[in-house]
C-alpha cells in the first residue's frame, strides 16, 4: 500500500510542479496568449480522450457519440452562466451531470447492441443531440450561443483535467475497473463469472459522459462561442483518433494522443490547404506502422502497483484489444 | 393521398441512391468486417469523373443516351480501380491488426480523398451538366408527376442490382465472395484466393458507389468535394438498418431511409430530416439488434 501512495503522490507532485511552472510562465508573459489557448485546448482534449478511453479502451464499447455528451455539457453550462448567472464551477459541474444523465439514457437502451451496431447507434445519438440543438431557438439554433464569459483559466482547467485523470485512472484500477476490463476481454466469460455486464457498461458510459460534459463546459468558456456544428461526428472521430493514436486502453496513451493530435492540428493551421491532407496521411501511416498506438498499452508508471503486477496487467491488456 | 404517393416516388428515387452506396458498405463489411468510411468519398470521386467525362463526351457531339452510358462506364471503371488501390495500399497492411486501427485508417483515407479533392478542384460546388432532357409525365392522368430522371434512376438501380445479384449468386467470384464472408480461413483452405476476392469486392462496391455518384449529380445538378460525407453516412445507416452484410437488406434499408426522409421533409420538418433518419435507425436496432434482415448470431464462448 505504501508504494501506491508514494508513487501516486509523486505523480501529483510532478503534475503540480508542471502547473506551477506554466503558471509562472503565463504571469510573466513568456508564454503568449496563443500558447495559452493551445494549452487550454490540450487540457480539454485530454479530458475528452481519457473519458472516451474508459468507454472504448477499457470497457471495449465502441462509441462514436462522444461529441454529443460534450455538447450537452457545453450548452448546459453556457446557458447557466449566461442566463442564470450561476458561478463558473457549479455551472461546469451541472453540465457534466446533465451529460451523465444522457450517458445513462443512451446507455440503457443501446448497450445490448454489440460492436459496430453500438458504434452506429451512438453516432446516431450524437447526431440527434446536434440536430435538436440546431432546431432549438432557445439555444441559438444554427448560429449557436455567443458571448459566453471566458472564465476558463489555466488554473481551473488544470485542476479539472487533473481531477478527471486521477478519478478515471483510480476507477480503472479499482474492482469496478477490473470488471470493465473483463467485459472488454470476453463479455460472455465475464458474465459467467458473475459480473453484471450491463451495469458496468452503463457505469462506464456515465462516467465517460460526465467528464466529456465537463470538458464541453470548459471549452465553451474558453472560446466564447459554441455552435451545434462544432459537435458533429467529425469531432467524435477526432477524440477516437486521439485515443487510438495514443494507445487504446492506456490512460497515459490517451494523454499523449490528445497532446499529439492537438499540436498537429494547431501547427498545421499554417498550411490551410494541406492541413487535412497531411493529417490524414499521418493517420494512415501511424495506423499501418504502429497500429497499437504511440504508447501501446503502457501506463502511467506512477500508478503501477508493483512491477510484478504491472507486468501481469500488460500481459492481459496486450492479449486482446477490441 | 396523391401528395403522399408523390412524395413516395421522390423518396424512392433518393432511396435508390442510398441503396447503391449502401451495397458497397454491406459487401465490404460482410467480407472483412470493416466500416469503410472512405466509401462515401469514392461516391464523390465517381460523381466528378462522371461530370468531366459527360462534359467531354457531350462536347464531342455524341447522342445523350450514349453520353450517359459511356460516362457511367468510365466513372465506374476508374472508381473500381480506385477502390482496389485504396484496399491494397491502406487496408491490406492492416488485415491482422485491430479493427479499430483499420477504422481509423478508413477515416484517414476518407479525409485524404476529400481534401485532395478540395485542393485540386477547389471547395466550391460545380454544376453537373444536364445529360438527358428532363421530361415530366403524369401518372394515369392524375396530378402525380414522375420525372424522366427518376425513372432512369430507378431503372439504373434495378439493372445494377440484378447484375450484382447475378454476380454474387452464379459466378465464381461471387461464390468465392460468399465463401470468404462465411469463413475466411476455411475459404483459404479450400483454395480460394482471399486477397483477390477482397479486391473484387472493393471493385464492385466502388463501381456501384460511382454509379450512385453520377446519378446523384444528374438529380441535384451540383457536386462538391465534401458531398460524400452525408450521403456516405446515410448509406451506412441504411446498410445497418437492413442488416449489414445482407444485399437485399441494403436495398430495403436505402429505400426505407429515402422514403422516410422525403416524407419528413414534405411535412415541413426538413431540418429534422437527418435526426429522424438516425432515430429510425436506433428504434429498429433496439427492437431488432442486427437490423431488419441481419442474422442474429449467438456468440459462443
Amino acid at each position: 500500500m505504501k508504494k501506491i501512495n508514494k508513487k501516486f503522490w509523486l505523480g501529483i507532485v510532478i503534475a503540480l510542479a508542471f502547473y506551477g511552472i506554466v503558471k509562472v510562465l503565463l504571469t510573466t508573459g513568456i508564454l503568449s496568449d496563443v500558447n495559452q489557448s493551445m494549452l487550454l485546448l490540450i487540457g480539454v482534449n485530454i479530458m475528452l480522450a481519457v473519458s472516451l478511453n474508459l468507454i472504448t479502451g477499457i470497457t471495449g464499447q465502441f462509441s462514436i457519440g462522444h461529441a454529443g455528451f460534450m455538447s450537452v455539457g457545453a450548452y448546459t453550462s453556457a446557458i447557466l452562466t449566461l442566463d442564470y448567472n450561476v458561478p463558473f464551477i457549479p455551472a461546469i459541474l451541472a453540465g457534466g451531470l446533465l451529460a451523465a444523465v444522457f450517458g445513462v439514457l443512451i446507455g440503457m437502451p443501446t448497450l445490448r447492441l454489440n460492436g459496430d451496431y453500438l458504434a452506429i447507434a451512438t453516432l446516431g445519438f450524437g447526431e440527434i443531440i446536434r440536430i435538436i440543438m440546431l432546431n432549438t431557438e432557445y439555444v441559438g439554433g444554427a448560429s449557436g450561443l455567443s458571448g459566453i464569459p471566458a472564465k476558463t483559466t489555466w488554473t481551473m482547467l488544470f485542476f479539472f483535467t487533473l481531477l478527471s485523470v486521477v478519478l478515471i485512472n483510480n476507477f480503472i484500477r479499482s474492482t469496478h475497473g477490473r470488471a470493465c476490463i473483463a467485459i472488454r476481454e470476453n463479455e460472455i466469460a465475464a458474465e459467467a463469472m458473475g459480473i453484471n455486464t450491463t451495469r458496468y457498461k452503463i457505469i462506464a458510459f456515465t462516467i465517460g459522459a460526465l467528464f466529456a460534459g465537463m470538458a464541453g463546459g470548459l471549452s465553451a468558456h474558453t472560446f466564447y462561442v459554441i455552435t451545434p456544428g462544432s459537435f458533429n461526428f467529425l469531432k467524435s472521430f477526432e477524440i477516437i483518433v486521439m485515443v487510438v493514436l495514443g494507445g487504446l486502453g492506456s490512460t497515459a496513451g490517451s494523454i499523449v494522443g490528445a497532446v499529439f493530435v492537438t499540436l498537429l492540428y494547431t501547427y498545421l493551421r499554417e498550411f490551410p490547404e494541406w492541413r487535412m491532407i497531411i493529417y490524414s496521411i499521418v493517420l494512415i501511416l501511424m495506423m499501418i506502422f504502429r497500429p497499437s498506438g504511440l504508447l501501446g498499452v503502457s501506463k502511467f508508471s506512477f500508478f503501477k502497483f508493483s512491477k510484478k503486477e504491472a507486468k501481469a496487467n500488460d500481459a492481459i491488456e496486450s492479449s486482446g484489444t477490441p | 393521398m396523391e401528395y403522399f404517393i408523390q412524395q413516395l416516388i421522390n423518396g424512392i428515387s433518393v432511396g435508390s441512391i442510398y441503396a447503391l452506396i449502401a451495397l458497397g458498405y454491406t459487401m465490404v463489411y460482410g467480407i472483412i468486417k470493416l466500416i469503410n468510411f472512405a466509401h462515401g468519398d469514392v461516391f464523390m470521386v465517381g460523381s466528378f469523373i462522371g461530370l468531366y467525362s459527360a462534359k467531354y463526351l457531350a462536347n464531342a457531339g455524341l447522342p445523350p443516351i450514349v453520353v450517359l452510358l459511356l460516362s457511367l462506364m468510365i466513372s465506374m471503371t476508374i472508381s473500381a480501380l480506385l477502390g482496389i488501390s485504396i484496399e491494397r495500399l491502406a487496408y491490406k497492411p492492416l488485415r491482422k491488426s485491430t479493427r479499430i486501427a483499420a477504422l481509423i485508417t478508413a477515416i484517414g483515407v476518407s479525409f485524404l480523398l476529400e481534401y485532395t479533392g478540395v485542393l485540386i478542384l477547389g471547395p466550391q460546388a460545380k454544376g453537373f451538366p444536364d445529360i438527358m432532357d428532363k421530361k415530366q409525365y403524369h401518372l394515369f392522368g392524375s396530378s402525380i408527376q414522375v420525372e424522366s430522371n427518376q425513372i432512369m434512376i430507378l431503372l439504373t438501380t434495378i439493372i445494377l442490382m440484378l447484375v450484382l445479384q447475378y454476380i454474387v449468386r452464379y459466378t465464381r467470384t461471387g461464390k468465392a465472395m460468399r465463401a470468404v464472408s462465411f469463413d475466411v480461413e476455411a475459404a483459404r483452405l479450400m483454395g480460394i484466393n482471399v486477397d483477390r476476392t477482397i479486391s473484387a469486392t472493393f471493385a464492385i462496391g466502388s463501381a456501384l458507389a460511382a454509379a450512385a455518384g453520377v446519378i446523384f449529380g444528374m438529380t441535384y445538378n451540383s457536386v462538391d468535394p465534401l458531398m460524400g460525407v452525408m450521403p456516405g453516412l446515410k448509406a451506412f445507416v441504411a446498410a445497418v438498418l437492413g442488416g449489414i452484410g445482407s444485399i437485399p437488406g441494403a436495398l430495403v434499408g436505402g429505400l426505407l431511409l429515402g422514403t422516410v426522409e422525403t416524407e419528413i421533409s414534405s411535412l415541413g420538418f426538413s431540418s429534422w430530416r437527418d435526426g429522424v433518419a438516425f432515430a429510425v435507425l436506433i428504434l429498429i436496432l433496439i427492437f431488432k439488434p442486427s437490423g431488419l434482415f441481419g442474422k442474429n448470431v449467438r456468440e459462443k464462448v
